[in-house]
């Protein structure tokens, strides 16, 4: 994953590198699998490899396929990102460590929704339970952020076309 | 547009067998992986398969426009509505207990139909921005540049 991520950023090739974070997405889903998160993966794979890559090979069609080459220095970006960086890792070391039955995170909630959500809800899958029933304020949320993402992307390029089939020249 | 003839055959193929699978994870999902967003974006996928192979416009035909985009909304109107019917029945937004004879099939229910909410909107907004990017690049190319 690291070798892909230093191809994307040496790479001028725009195209090349859509097909790396194609890549990318698909080792990601992988990873998630190897954690057995497997709607995670799912949509990662769905989402992130899929998709996501299809739309910027569309996007792709609309600009040029060569990045411009900046000539600014890199030095200030390089120092902000290697502090940013290190304050990140030296946060995960208070983390509890992966797997760790005690981590605050499996002793708050969790437990309860692992033991009634299949008497409660009749649902076996407790990621499905969790999402669309405890969690369905949320859920309403991310499916009102898909609609204005789409209503947003209408608005934005969908006139032009609706112009154009006006004046007559539909393509055809 | 006599050539891809493999590409054609085999897109046809598959099609129906990704909209069937798209189908399963979204009624499926209360079992084993997936779910509305999952379905949704598997479900857009066959007919942006569609459009690469058989162009925007053929795409536009099978889907109109105006399908998708009452699609986009009436996901989030199903989300919406799931959550009211209990207000009616006596208890709080999306809490879908009185939605059935017992409250876990009462949950069942509302989860069902909240994932299909989602699955509707994720699938219309998807082949709808792809349809948006795709139709705008053939266009500019045929008539301006």
């Amino acid at each position: 994953m690291a070798g892909t991520i230093y191809m994307i950023v040496r790479l001028h090739g725009l195209f090349a590198v859509v097909m790396l974070g194609g890549i990318y997405s698909l080792m990601a889903a992988s990873m998630f699998v190897v954690l057995d998160a497997v709607d995670v993966a799912f949509t990662e794979a769905a989402v992130g490899a899929g998709i996501s890559t299809v739309l910027m090979l569309g996007a792709l069609a609309l600009v040029k396929s060569e990045e411009k080459v900046a000539s600014r220095q890199v030095l200030l970006p390089l120092l902000t990102a290697l502090i940013a960086g290190a304050a990140l890792i030296y946060g995960t070391l208070d983390m509890p460590h992966y797997g760790d039955p005690n981590a605050p995170i499996h002793l708050h909630v969790a437990p309860v929704y692992l033991a009634d959500s299949e008497v409660k809800t009749m649902v076996p899958n407790v990621v499905t339970s969790v999402l669309a029933s405890y969690r369905g304020y949320d859920t309403l949320g991310e499916t009102t952020v898909i609609l204005t993402a789409g209503v947003g992307v209408m608005l934005i390029l969908g006139g032009n076309r609706r112009r154009r089939r006006k004046t007559g020249k539909g393509g055809e | 547009m006599t050539h891809h003839l493999v590409l054609r055959v085999v897109a046809k193929l598959l099609i129906p067998f990704i909209l069937l699978f798209a189908l399963y994870v979204q009624f499926h999902g209360d079992f084993g992986p997936g779910g509305g967003f999952q379905a949704g974006v598997i479900f857009a996928s066959a007919f942006v398969l569609y459009a690469l192979i058989y162009g925007v416009d053929k795409t536009l035909q099978v889907v109109p426009e105006d399908v998708l985009r009452v699609g986009i909304g009436l996901g989030v109107l199903i989300y919406g509505m799931t959550g009211i019917v209990p207000l009616f029945l006596g208890a709080p937004y999306l809490d879908y207990s009185p939605m059935g004879h017992e409250a876990p099939h009462g949950q069942e229910h509302g989860i069902f139909s909240v994932e299909f909410g989602v699955g509707v909107t994720v699938s219309s907004v998807m082949a709808m921005i792809f349809l948006q990017f795709a139709g705008r690049g053939g266009k500019d190319d045929e008539d301006e540049t």
